[in-house]
């Protein structure tokens, strides 16, 4: 429900109504559709708006989501701007189609409410169905909260539309998707500038200039062609300044590829993902109050990995605990170990870092378990877990 | 509310299917008409027909940043009286503060079974919405008691947004008389 009012742009939406929000105003052409928990809150009400004529997408009603990555990729290749949402089993059915996608260099924006990934059956929040295709060559982009949510999709689509690649904007399943939050809306010809007109660079309907998509590429081509991939995403870098800086202007807010909270200063920091680098500001706040050096590095942009701007801004913590809500079977979690990566940059210096395990399957993580996690040693003699019952 | 606290805590205790959320969110965003920050969202336990849920509000002058489930709220709703002695509804709620029960049964009686010995406020929502709109709905009626109890937010923000939101969908008719139901529980003793 938007409850947009004319003097203001402040709503209260959930997570997944902000992303479609977000949609209506980006209008994009075509979005197939297939539903999944929790991730139908998003293409229900965008559906609603198609129906209701204040957006003209086309919308493609598939029977899987691996249709509904294929149709996208189908859509892309002919020169439309396609979308699509998904979450879990759904990011698993159409894994085989995600490297297609950026393979054949098209700007797909996906909608993420991340899940965790069966069995057993669980429907609840964590990151491990995107982390499960974190090498797939799409961008990803992690929310705290409705507004980022928002405010990603529009930034996420000119980033994949500016190098080429697609992207995901990932918000956390049900803690943000299903949580009515302020935030504040774009006018929608603020909205509409900033999107722009897709004008893409070769596509199959270009009857001028035909092309062809997704061709065989044998060995003495394949690897040229990845390397342009690779090329493509570190461009990443060098583009996102300046689509975070019109962003800016246009919303009054100014991101950057992650988030320092009480950073500079800190002796202990804490490295993590979601809604729950919300909850742990919280838990900085209140320690700092009592006098403890303590600080947050939020991850926002996961894919490319900002390695460099990583180091320097932990540069200054003497010891470090990073906060995975995914695992990685037989070895690091995955934000743990691009944490140690970025560290490792930093000469002559040894660091404490310390790995924790938190929130598979929508397990709860309070203000109090990051205090907890504070006040720990971080020797990272073994992975630890927060709020694992199986210790009490 | 507890000395220092910035965020005001409500917990919906309700059955799945019982408009607890509906409720929840009306509360948010009657709030968002007074400019304050909201937050509303259901646990995210099983989400069953009848099965014991919590669904929980935040609203607060200042940004909330924090998405942990309410631990400490400083109201409790209670949508359904079967659920008293089956719920830990008491939880972290001290004397001063306030809990909101639909109920025939009297103050004393609520007392007993919670073990609860702050502010109880028992009120028939059911009864007064089967009188009122025809159907029981006790979900939106006992949002008047909340106001009147907390002062959250002003009742007439309340009616408006419900207004807004209700009346193409069930008619002007009997958004009336759901808001005629409000204001009877917001005046009620």
């Amino acid at each position: 429900m938007t409850n947009t009012t004319n003097k203001t742009n402040s709503v209260a939406l959930t997570g997944g109504a902000a992303a479609a929000e977000a949609l209506r105003q980006i209008n994009p052409d075509v979005m197939p559709v297939y539903p999944i928990t929790p991730q139908t809150p998003i293409i229900e009400t965008f559906a609603k708006f198609v129906a209701d004529g204040e957006a003209e997408t086309e919308m493609i009603e598939v029977e899987s989501e691996h249709s509904a990555m294929s149709a996208a990729i189908g859509a892309g290749a002919a020169g439309a701007r396609a979308v699509t949402a998904s979450s879990s089993q759904g990011i698993m059915l159409m894994a085989e189609m995600l490297p297609i996608a950026s393979g054949m260099r098209l700007p797909i924006l996906m909608l993420v409410s991340a899940r965790a990934i069966s069995a057993p059956i669980n429907i609840h929040g964590d990151h491990q169905d995107v982390m499960a295709v974190r090498d797939q060559g799409w961008i990803q982009i992690f929310s705290e909260n409705a507004q980022e949510v928002y405010d990603n999709t529009f930034i996420a689509l000119r980033l994949a539309e500016c190098v080429r690649l697609p992207a995901m904007v990932v918000m956390d399943g049900f803690q943000t998707s299903h949580s009515v939050e302020n935030l504040e809306i774009l006018e929608k010809s603020a909205a509409r500038s900033f999107i722009g007109e897709y004008i893409p660079k070769k596509y199959l309907l270009d009857f001028e200039n035909p092309v062809t998509f997704g061709p065989v590429g044998l060995p003495n081509s394949y690897f040229e062609f990845k390397r342009q991939q690779i090329e493509a995403m570190n461009r990443v870098m060098s583009e996102i300044g300046e689509i975070f800086g019109e962003f800016g202007k246009i919303s009054g807010r100014n991101y950057d590829v992650f988030e320092k909270y009480k950073l500079d200063d800190a002796e202990k920091a804490i490295v993590v993902a979601g809604s729950t680098a919300g909850t742990a500001k919280v838990a900085v706040d209140e320690l700092r109050e009592q006098g403890e050096k303590v600080g947050l590095l939020k991850i926002k942009l996961f894919r490319p990995f900002p390695y460099a701007q990583i180091t320097e801004a932990l540069k200054n913590a003497k010891s470090i605990a990073v906060l995975d809500r995914t695992v990685s079977f037989g070895s690091h979690a995955p934000l743990y170990s691009e944490i140690a990566n970025s560290l490792y940059q930093i000469p002559n210096t040894r660091y404490q870092i310390q790995s924790y395990i938190y929130g598979l399957g929508g397990r709860e993580i309070f203000k109090e378990d990051i205090k907890k996690v504070f006040k720990e040693d971080w020797n990272n003699k073994e992975i630890k877990y927060i709020g694992l019952k199986e210790n009490e | 509310m507890k000395l220092g606290k910035k965020i005001f805590e409500i917990i919906f205790h309700a059955r799945g299917g019982q408009g607890a959320k509906t409720a929840a969110e009306l509360l948010a965003q009657a709030a968002l008409r007074e400019q304050k920050f909201i937050q509303a969202f259901p646990d995210f336990g099983p989400e069953r027909t009848g099965a014991p849920i919590q669904t929980y509000v935040r609203i607060s002058d200042e940004p909330i940043l924090t998405h942990e489930p309410v631990v400490d709220p400083d109201v409790v709703v209670i949508l359904d009286e079967t659920l008293l002695g089956i719920v830990d509804a008491t939880k972290n709620l001290d004397e001063n503060e306030s809990m909101i029960v639909n109920t025939m049964s009297d103050r004393e009686t609520v007392q007993q079974k919670t073990g609860y010995i702050g502010n109880i406020y028992p009120i028939d929502a059911t009864s007064l919405s089967v009188e009122i709109i025809g159907e029981p709905r006790p979900n939106t009626a006992i949002l008047g008691k909340l106001l009147k109890v907390s002062e959250i937010v002003k009742l007439e923000n309340l009616v408006e947004v419900f207004r807004e939101k209700y009346v193409d969908k069930i008619g002007q008719e009997k958004t009336e008389k759901n808001i005629q139901a409000i204001e009877r529980a917001y005046d009620s003793l």
